[in-house]
């Protein structure tokens, strides 16, 4: 396996949409894109899978509502059944409404928070973390895709030049 | 041009022939003496007759439920017979036959104003797309003009129900019996608001200004397609946002009038909205049918899944914000237990447990766990099917809130409340389909309806 990638800089999402096309069409690799803001449809066009993370969220919800029935049921019917304020607290069912408000939210806190941590953990980002820029210019208003080489380096050159990059440049992958 | 077709026009007329007889039968079969009322509330007792009869249609929990509480009062009334009071025993009779005399007129005006507000609910919908210059929703504007056109025809027969009982042709609504009004202070209290004149001048007020709306929008969405210029489209965004503030009031006060004072000893500050909530989510949910029916019959060539999916977005949320309403007004009153908002809940609780959680179930829990995956909502039969049973779940709903201030105990899901619906549904069917016949179904030079075409998302 070869350790280069090609890398070639546009300045347009538009342009950069057709070369994303181009490159998938002529059965080539593509490595990364990085952009300095969300495309729509690069996912698409590169053929990514769609996101899970809303089925996760799902779980975490039903996870957090889960966690609140057994807290409340626990605390406030089974270990200490006390008369607070007239409270029927014979039962669970029996006293839900005023515990409603308490599992929505934690389904809310659950399903938003343990998404959010999912999110950093699938996608590897924590605080100090070593940036994976290969160009500064990619996060203000460059857009870069990297094309896996494979002893056709100057195939693939040739391809990316007709695809209106600016800058062409080969380097080690990382 | 839509053409109606001949199947659902006959389908109408049998639906409205079958729900005229049904009608029909509900007063013939309401009891006119106390004896009678009796003597059919202890047949129900024994599964014969009338209860058996109209239980055919209704669920067996809800069979259930009736013979059970005809039980209750069976007993009741042999404690008083038993006890001699024959005065006493003569009061709850009367109570029972002014219950079973209502039930024909409380199941007409459940589905009348249950038709009505899915149109009313849909104009609402449709004045916030124009205010807000929606960018995808022009290409659905004559489904929804078409729909809003039963709002004349419905609003009207709602008005002249409320004009019979103002006649004190019956007894819905208790604060119209002058004899009731003579022995209750609260009731003299709330006079200068609660009496028939000003009820329905009230009525005739919301109506004009709702219908009126609707006219001109509908004649400058029209003129609009021949126009030169956008004024048209300029004039129908101003008087949306000018409408969007009269019925902000005028629905709130409407839900007071209509149906709170249905039991006027009770109170509630958000009930207006949650009138609101249940109207807007049935009208989107009946917009979202209508299209898909007549997408599916290819009329609506350029409407694509995203169309469906934001109206199916709609449904899931307003369903949601139905709910919250509904918990926040229940959960307040629950909480606080103040015995005079309590009753409210206490009746509904005791006699209609059954249609009182199960509009929960189809109202909440279906449409969030149906309508939550996102390819779900793209795909039209599991729209129609969340859309059936968002529908029943608010006639349920409409049901609820009427019902118990007017039958009490004695209601039931039987002839007359299905002809009404059937009825109704008929009416629906045959205005709606002739008013979008009228018009061709795409609007031509509304500003956004090139964006909405190729609506994507």
């Amino acid at each position: 396996m070869s350790t280069k990638v090609v890398q070639a800089l546009y300045n347009d999402d538009d342009v950069l949409m057709d070369a994303v096309k181009t490159v998938k069409a002529a059965h080539h690799h593509i490595e990364e894109v990085y952009c300095p803001f969300p495309v729509h449809g690069l996912d698409k066009a590169m053929g990514l899978a769609p996101t899970r993370i809303a089925i996760t969220a799902f779980m975490y919800g039903l996870l957090g509502l889960s966690v609140a029935i057994t807290m409340m049921n626990y605390i406030m019917i089974e270990d200490w059944p006390q008369d607070i304020g007239g409270k029927p607290s014979f039962s669970y069912i029996e006293n839900m409404p005023a515990f409603v408000p308490i599992m929505f939210e934690l389904t809310v806190f659950f399903a938003a928070h343990l998404m959010v941590i999912t999110f950093y953990m699938r996608s590897k980002l924590w605080p100090f973390k070593k940036a994976e820029n290969p160009d500064v210019r990619t996060t203000d208003d460059h857009f870069l895709m990297e094309v896996a080489v494979h002893d056709n380096e100057d195939e693939v050159k040739a391809l990316l030049e007709q695809t209106g990059a600016l800058e062409i440049n080969i380097s080690e992958k990382h | 041009m839509y053409t109606f077709s001949n199947r659902l026009r006959m389908a109408s007329f049998i639906l409205m022939i079958v729900g005229v007889l049904g009608i029909g039968y509900g007063f013939l079969a309401a009891p006119s003496t106390v004896e009678e009322a009796k003597a059919m509330v202890a047949d129900a007792h024994h599964g014969g007759g009338h209860g058996e009869e109209a239980g055919h249609d209704a669920p067996a929990h809800g069979n259930e439920n009736a013979e059970e509480s005809h039980g209750e009062k069976k007993s009741h009334g042999e404690d008083d017979a038993h006890g001699g009071a024959e005065s006493h025993g003569d009061e709850h009779g009367e109570h029972l036959l002014t219950q079973l005399k209502n039930k024909p007129w409380a199941a007409v005006y459940v589905a009348a104003f249950f038709f009505m507000m899915l149109s009313l609910g849909v104009l609402a919908f449709y004045a916030i797309q124009r205010a807000a210059q929606a960018g995808w929703s022009p290409l659905l504007f004559r489904v929804m003009e078409g729909i809003t056109a039963y709002l004349l025809p419905g609003a009207v027969i709602v008005f002249i129900l409320l004009l019979l009982s103002g006649f004190h042709l019956n007894h819905l609504f208790v604060w119209m019996d002058p004899e009731v009004v003579a022995h209750d202070k609260l009731l003299q209290g709330k006079a200068s608001y609660l009496n028939v004149p000003f009820f329905l001048i009230r009525a005739a007020i919301y109506i004009a200004g709702w219908v009126t709306y609707r006219h001109f929008s509908r004649k400058f969405s029209i003129a609009q397609d021949s126009a030169s210029d956008n004024s048209n489209f300029k004039k129908n965004f101003r008087i949306s946002a000018g409408f969007l503030v009269f019925y902000l009031v005028s629905e709130s006060m409407m839900s007071w009038d209509w149906i709170m004072s249905v039991e006027p000893h009770w109170f509630s500050t958000l009930f207006g909205w949650y009138v609101f909530a249940s109207m807007f989510v049935s009208g989107i949910t009946v917009i979202a049918m209508i299209t898909i029916y007549l997408k599916s019959k290819g009329y609506l060539e350029q409407v694509n899944d995203s169309h469906i999916h934001d109206l199916a977005k709609f449904m899931f949320a307003i369903s949601i914000f139905w709910t919250y309403l509904w918990f926040s007004q229940f959960m307040l009153i629950w909480y606080a237990n103040i015995p005079e908002e309590v009753t409210y809940f206490v009746a509904r609780f005791q006699d209609y447990k059954l249609p009182f959680l199960g509009m929960l179930v189809m109202n909440f829990a279906f449409p969030i766990l149906i309508l939550m995956n996102s390819d779900y909502k793209r795909m039209n039969w599991f729209v129609v099917m969340a859309g059936i049973v968002i529908l029943l779940g608010h006639y349920i709903d409409v049901f609820n809130m009427i019902m118990p201030g007017t039958v009490g105990d004695q209601w039931f899901i039987g002839v007359p409340e299905i002809g009404s619906i059937l009825f109704f549904l008929g009416l629906f069917i045959y205005v709606v389909f002739n008013a979008l016949t009228k018009a061709p179904l795409i609007a031509k030079r509304n500003p956004f309806i090139e964006e909405s075409k190729h609506f994507h998302y």
